[in-house]
Parts: C-alpha cells; sequence; structure tokens
C-alpha cells in the first residue's frame, strides 16, 4: 500500500496543469468564478478545446476516441479540473448516452453518434423521468408503437436538464405492455429533437432558473434505427448507465475546491473585524466537512481501483452517490453560513459579465450561495434519489 | 497510488484470523478476560511465539521492521476478535517509547524481554488532572547526583497493575503543561516508592492508579534527552491512536456484518425484520460509516511513514471518524439486535464496551477535532 504518485503520474500532473492554466479560455473562467451561467456556447468552446487535446471522453476506450487513461490518470485529471474551477463536460452525451451507444448499439450507430457527441457537435439530454414516474422508475408510460419503419411516440418526460439546449434526447419507453414484469416492456430510443411533435417547456426551479424542462411527445416519428439494442431491454441499459451517473455523482474533487476557497474566504477579514476562520465553531465545522470529504475521496479511490481490476462499477457505486451528494449539500449550507446577511439579496441580473461591479450587491460569492443552496437541494433527489439508492444497496450489498 | 498488501502482509493477517477462529472464540475470550490476570500468559507466550510481538520493532532490536501497515493488519483483526491480551499496552505504547529511544544498550535490555514475550511493560500516559493533554504532567523528577527521585501520581495506567517495568514521564523542568522539560524514565515496577492498585475496565482490560513517592531511578534509565521527552511520548501516543483506530474499524465492520446477519434471521410479525426499510436505510448508514472508516484508515496508515505534522493530522481525522461514525456503527448494532444488545451474555455488548473505551483513548471526538483545528491554522501560518 501507498499513496504516491509514480514519476510518470506526476509528469502527467504537470502537463495537465499546464494544460488548464493555458487553454481554459479567461473569459469562461471569469463566469466560473463568479457564479455566472455559462451558455451553450462556452460549453461548446470549451468542450471542444478539450476535443482537440483529445481530453473530451476520459472514460471512453481508445478505440472510440477515448482516452485509455489510467485510474490515477483520471483522478489527477478531475482533480487539476477542478483547482482551475473548470466546468465539468455535459454528462448526458459524453457520459450517460456513449457508453450505452458503444456498449450495445450497432456499428451503424456508433459511427453515426459516436463522433459528433466526442467533437460536441450534437448536445444531449436524458429522458427518464415522467410526471407519473419518478422514484418508480419502471411504471413510465411514455409509448413507443412499432409500424413498419418507425415508432410512434406519445407521452411526456419531465426533468429534463438542459432539454431548451439540446439536439437529441434519450427516452427510456415503453414498447410492450404484455410482459411480465413491467421492466421487460421497456426499450431505449434514441430522438432528434428536432423531430415534428417534440415540444419543451421550461420549470423554473426553487432559485428562479431555467434549467430543466418538461418535453412533451405527440405522435413522434422516430425511425426504427434509433433503437439502441434489444427492443424490451431498455431497462437494462439503462441501469449501466446509471452506474456509471454514479460514480461521477460524488464529486469530490470540486467539493475539495470549494473547501479550499471557504477556508480561504474564511481566513479574510472584513472592514479589518476577526476572520470567521477565529471562531472555533466555524473551524470545527471546516474541519469536520474535510475529514468526511477525505474519508470519501478514499472511498471513491478504492472503488476505482476494483474497476480498475475490471471489476464493474456496481452497487457500490450508489454508497457515492449518497455521500457525495449529502457533503455537496454540506458544503452548501457552508457557504451561506460563511455569507451571512449577504446571502439573502436576490438580484438575478447581476450574475451577468457586463453588470457593473460598482453596482454590485455584496459578493457574487455570497450572494450566490443561497441560490446554489436552494438549486442542488435536487442533488440528493436526482439520479436515483437517495432513499432508493439505499434501498439498491440494501437488497444488493447487504442482501436484504 | 496502491492499495494492494503484499504477501508477507497478507500472511501475518490471516495467520491472526486463524488464530481467533481455532483458538479464541468468544466464549473462550470471556473466560480469559473473567481470569485475574485479565488476559491468557500462555496464549502471549503464543503472540510470541508467532512472531507479532516482534513485528514493530527494527530488526537491529530483534524485531520485524513493520510499519504501519503491518500494525493496522494486526489491530483490526485483534478488534475483529475482541483479544483482550495487552498488545496496546505492553507492545504499542510501551514498547513503541522503549525503542523509539536513541540509547542502543536500554533498548537492548529491554526489548527483548518484551519481544520474547517475557516481560510486560506499561507507559503512564496519564495522570489524574490531564484528561487527554499528554504533555500536562506534574509528576516531578528531581536530579541527585546520578540519579533521579520521582514524585507524583499516574493515572490509567494500562496494564500497570501487572506490569514488570514502567516508563514514567516526569518533570525534570517547567510547568504543567510546558512541553520542554519532560523526561521519560523506565522504572522497574518493583522499586521501592512505587504503589498500585490495580483494576479491570470496563471493555475487560485492565489498568492501575500508581503513585511515586520518592521514586529513586537510575540515570542510565533515562530514555533519551533529559527535558526531550515529549517527542518520543508523542509519537508514540499518536501511533497508539492510530492503532486503536484500526482496531476499532475491525470491531465496527463486524457488529455491522452480525447486525446485518441478525435481521435476517431474527422474526417478528412473522417476517424477518431485515425486510423492514426502517431498519435497512439504517444498515446501509452504518455500511457507509463502516467504510469510510475504512477508508480513512488506509489513507493516514499509507501517509503515516512520515510521522510529520501531515501524518498526526491523518491520526486526528481518523481519531474523530471513530468517534463519531464508529460510535454511531456501534449505537445501531446495539439498537437492531434489540433487548438482546443489551445483555452480557451476547458479543455485541462487549465489542459496544470495547469500542466505548477506544472512543475515549487518547482523546476523544472533540479534542482531536480540535487538534484538527490546530493543525490546520499551522498548515495555514
Amino acid at each position: 500500500m501507498n499513496v504516491d504518485f509514480s514519476a510518470e503520474e506526476l509528469q502527467f500532473q504537470e502537463q495537465v496543469r499546464a494544460f488548464f492554466a493555458a487553454k481554459f479560455p479567461q473569459d469562461i473562467k471569469q463566469k466560473c468564478d463568479g457564479g455566472i451561467a455559462l451558455t451553450r456556447e462556452d460549453y461548446v468552446r470549451w468542450q471542444k478545446i478539450l476535443f482537440k487535446q483529445g481530453w473530451a471522453a476520459i472514460n471512453w476506450p481508445t478505440e472510440y476516441g477515448g482516452t485509455g487513461w489510467t485510474v490515477i490518470q483520471k483522478y489527477i485529471f478531475a482533480n487539476e479540473m477542478a483547482q482551475a474551477n473548470a466546468p465539468d463536460i455535459i454528462p448526458f452525451g459524453m457520459k450517460m448516452v456513449a457508453p450505452v451507444i458503444y456498449t450495445y448499439g450497432t456499428a451503424a450507430q456508433r459511427d453515426r453518434f459516436l463522433p459528433d457527441i466526442l467533437a460536441s457537435n450534437a448536445w444531449w439530454c436524458q429522458g427518464y423521468s415522467e410526471p407519473g414516474s419518478g422514484s418508480d422508475l419502471a411504471s413510465l408510460k411514455m409509448k413507443a408503437t412499432r409500424t413498419v419503419d418507425h415508432y410512434v411516440v406519445s407521452g411526456t418526460k419531465t426533468w429534463t436538464t438542459l432539454a431548451h439546449m439540446a439536439d437529441w434526447i434519450f427516452c427510456l419507453v415503453r414498447t410492450s405492455s404484455d410482459v411480465a414484469r413491467r421492466q421487460q416492456g421497456i426499450s431505449f430510443l434514441l430522438v432528434d429533437m428536432n423531430t415534428p411533435g417534440v415540444t419543451v417547456k421550461p420549470i423554473i426551479t426553487i432559485e428562479g432558473e431555467r434549467e430543466v424542462n418538461e418535453v412533451h411527445f405527440e405522435d413522434v416519428k422516430v425511425p426504427l434505427e434509433n433503437l439502441v439494442g434489444e427492443e424490451g431491454k431498455g431497462w437494462t441499459y439503462g441501469k449501466v448507465l446509471l452506474q456509471h451517473e454514479r460514480t461521477n455523482i460524488a464529486g469530490v474533487a470540486r467539493s475539495k475546491y470549494r473547501l479550499q476557497q471557504i477556508g480561504k474566504r474564511a481566513a479574510t477579514s472584513v472592514n479589518d473585524a476577526q476572520p470567521l476562520i477565529n471562531d472555533q465553531n466555524f473551524a470545527r465545522r471546516l474541519s469536520a466537512l474535510e475529514i468526511e470529504l477525505r474519508a470519501l475521496e478514499y472511498t471513491e479511490l478504492r472503488t476505482l481501483a476494483a474497476v480498475a481490476v475490471g471489476k464493474a462499477p456496481g452497487p457500490e457505486s450508489s454508497i457515492l452517490k449518497v455521500r457525495g451528494t449529502e457533503l455537496q449539500q454540506a458544503i452548501d449550507e457552508f457557504e451561506v453560513t460563511l455569507a451571512g446577511y449577504f446571502a439573502l439579496p436576490y438580484v438575478p441580473k447581476q450574475y451577468a459579465l457586463e453588470f457593473p461591479e460598482s453596482e454590485r450587491i455584496g459578493h457574487l460569492a455570497d450572494t450566490r450561495s443561497s441560490l446554489i443552496y436552494f438549486n442542488n437541494r435536487k442533488a440528493s433527489i436526482y439520479g436515483g434519489s437517495n432513499e432508493i439508492q439505499k434501498n439498491i444497496v440494501s437488497k444488493h450489498v447487504l442482501g436484504l | 497510488m496502491d492499495f494492494s498488501i503484499s504477501e508477507e502482509q497478507s500472511m501475518l493477517s490471516d495467520s491472526i484470523a486463524k488464530f481467533i477462529e481455532n483458538d479464541y472464540d468468544f466464549e473462550t475470550r470471556q473466560k480469559i478476560a473473567a481470569g485475574d490476570l485479565g488476559y491468557s500468559a500462555d496464549l502471549w507466550a503464543t503472540y510470541a511465539e508467532l512472531g507479532w510481538t516482534a513485528v514493530l520493532f527494527e530488526e537491529k532490536d530483534g524485531g520485524l521492521d513493520g510499519g504501519p501497515i503491518e500494525l493496522m493488519l494486526m489491530m483490526q483483526q485483534f478488534g475483529k476478535g475482541l483479544l483482550v491480551e495487552p498488545f496496546l499496552a505492553n507492545i504499542v505504547l510501551a514498547g513503541g517509547a522503549l525503542r523509539r529511544s536513541p540509547d542502543s544498550e536500554l533498548r537492548s535490555k529491554w526489548l527483548a524481554k518484551i519481544i520474547d514475550g517475557s516481560l510486560q511493560a506499561s507507559l503512564a500516559f496519564t495522570e489524574p488532572q490531564a484528561r487527554f493533554a499528554v504533555n500536562d504532567i506534574t509528576t516531578t523528577a528531581e536530579s541527585a547526583g546520578d540519579s533521579y527521585k520521582l514524585d507524583g501520581v499516574k493515572s490509567f495506567v494500562l496494564n500497570g497493575g501487572i506490569a514488570d517495568l514502567l516508563v514514567i514521564p516526569a518533570r525534570t523542568a517547567g510547568g504543567q503543561s510546558d512541553e520542554d522539560g519532560i523526561t521519560l524514565f523506565a522504572v522497574p515496577a518493583d522499586s521501592v516508592g512505587v504503589s498500585r492498585r490495580s483494576y479491570k475496565t470496563v471493555d475487560a482490560q485492565q489498568a492501575a492508579e500508581i503513585s511515586l513517592k520518592g521514586v529513586v531511578v537510575n540515570q542510565e534509565n533515562v530514555l533519551g534527552k533529559v527535558g526531550d521527552g515529549l517527542a518520543i511520548l508523542q509519537a508514540t501516543i499518536d501511533e497508539a491512536t492510530f492503532a486503536v483506530c484500526a482496531e476499532a474499524v475491525g470491531i465496527i465492520r463486524t457488529m455491522h456484518d452480525k447486525t446485518v446477519e441478525y435481521t435476517k434471521n431474527r422474526l417478528q410479525f412473522g417476517v424477518p425484520i431485515g425486510s423492514f426499510q426502517a431498519l435497512q436505510h439504517r444498515m446501509v448508514e452504518t455500511l457507509i460509516a463502516c467504510e469510510q472508516s475504512q477508508s480513512l484508515l488506509y489513507w493516514s496508515a499509507m501517509i503515516n511513514a512520515g510521522n510529520d505534522s501531515a501524518a498526526r493530522k491523518s491520526v486526528s481525522a481518523l481519531k474523530y471518524q471513530i468517534g463519531t461514525a464508529g460510535v454511531h456503527v456501534a449505537k445501531e448494532a446495539v439498537q437492531l439486535h434489540g433487548g438482546m444488545g443489551v445483555t452480557w451474555e451476547l458479543d455485541i455488548a462487549h465489542y459496544f464496551k470495547r469500542l466505548t473505551a477506544i472512543s475515549i483513548l487518547f482523546g476523544d471526538a472533540d479534542f482531536h477535532l480540535d487538534r484538527h483545528v490546530q493543525f490546520s491554522k499551522q498548515s495555514v501560518a
């Protein structure tokens, strides 16, 4: 057992650090540091820079353009990315649908979809939840009826993150109700968002912004070749995808960066007052979060080390989801604590680069903290609520 | 970065697991714990035969050159088996202080006997007023020619009632909490002026209150430099803290596993109680607590070789985790065992008591969270 990086790994770390310093666009960094929402163009520009470097598809096999990195290289990359405060790649294409396509799709589907995902030419969103199917996802109703040359799709997907920016949506649809288990009637379908009959309606979330949507499908014609794998096997494919999603969901590197920032900000004094870090309650809370985070970091590394020797990310990834999101939310709350009264001003227009600094109310990091706190209550709800994760661990790990 | 252990390390761990399986079931443990001595002298000889008493010492002292990984693996197994033999007090604490002494004559005089199992030793690491501050020492050592005269009271001296040798920190200079002026003495327990009141503890260990009245100690028995004892004392306590945390990880993993098993078999309302979601989610929480504790233990073990402030900070992180998450697992295990969990008859109760003792030993969660804060401030400054 040892904790050290090898000489090659240290060299790789230098390379990644230098890349972020040189290539991460300053204007996008400014937005990220100020908590200003990125546009689709910002994301695409940044992701194309990563693509050019060959670093867009961290987890893909090399034959499709993936990095082929070791577990440690991925860990180093995630840390450097967080330290640069660069945004994560939008996960729906790169991390979610792509693994399903290259694992279960046809050669034609791989050729058609993977290059555009890799180069960030196509933007994807995820069509899983429905108004009546949240935690009980297998009860989903969106119907896909097979005709000679296409499926006819009708129904509603909801909580669809960034659907208003997306070109494509991957959906779990019901292709049959005449099955022993309702999971068996579910299929995995790729739908072009520009197909007639698809409409996107915004859902404004608690902090006042548009991030998620409802997507309605009315007799939408989807070519048969857009079915991934076998009809009726969509549930299995979707579960594999969710396990990938859960390992990515812990967000350890970013939480670490945020705690460092909290430590730094708490150590500075405002108007010569005692810095907050001198308050023992605050300092103890910071230490306790650092400790919990360190534990999670090593739990994740242990899981990844197991994956590296050939084990699939199994139900253990649920543990990472539960603890990872709990920690993120604890850090959200801690930032609100740090902000004090300045967590309360609600001035949406000041989150823009062109907003004059002289008119700003408080520091953006302070006034933004409550909005992040409100918004991120979602973390323990999405990706399979933490209660559902506990059901999964209970059944598949504890055997209860 | 590598989480795998070597073949030798895995053999060491397996040898203890096998010993527990063959020779140390819970009934045997209870019998040993209830005896006058509080541990088995015969089995202690077995510990020595199997080489476990030698692992932590350097080869030049007749040891096996083991480090934190070996210590971790051993303590985890000791925790699982709930062993009562004084490995911590004798090997990690007293042996730890002795092996850190730069004086090779002193080391060879005592360590050979500790390693071969013929000598029991203790480190008197606390006093009635000190709580968890190892530098809080009022016992005095007055220089008198080529010897010292020790006066004071030592509390909760683990293994102190039966030890042949006592390692005593005392003040040769400085005020009660000063870091300088602490000197460590190796004192034969039968020295004139040493009186001991021994007792058993709630977790089936044995300890003693020791009073020292004009105990004369020859200067040859000073460990390290006069007035510089705190470094050795603190390093030893940090290692012991790490050791009991590893033991605790073995304990809570066992408690969690036994609890899951119990809820699969215990029927109420006509079904196994493990089928209730309210209990399932609690056991998922204890699983997470076990995994998180295990992770911190590995991390601390891997950076411990340095024994610098980062390593010491990691020990405080780990001890805080055990004092919070570890205690949580233990309480849940008792609760989910229902009435059986609070009977003397069931092993769960005794794991609970040992974990409780560990949560206090060398500083509770509050103490170590404060120490963690302190280290953070130092690294910023």
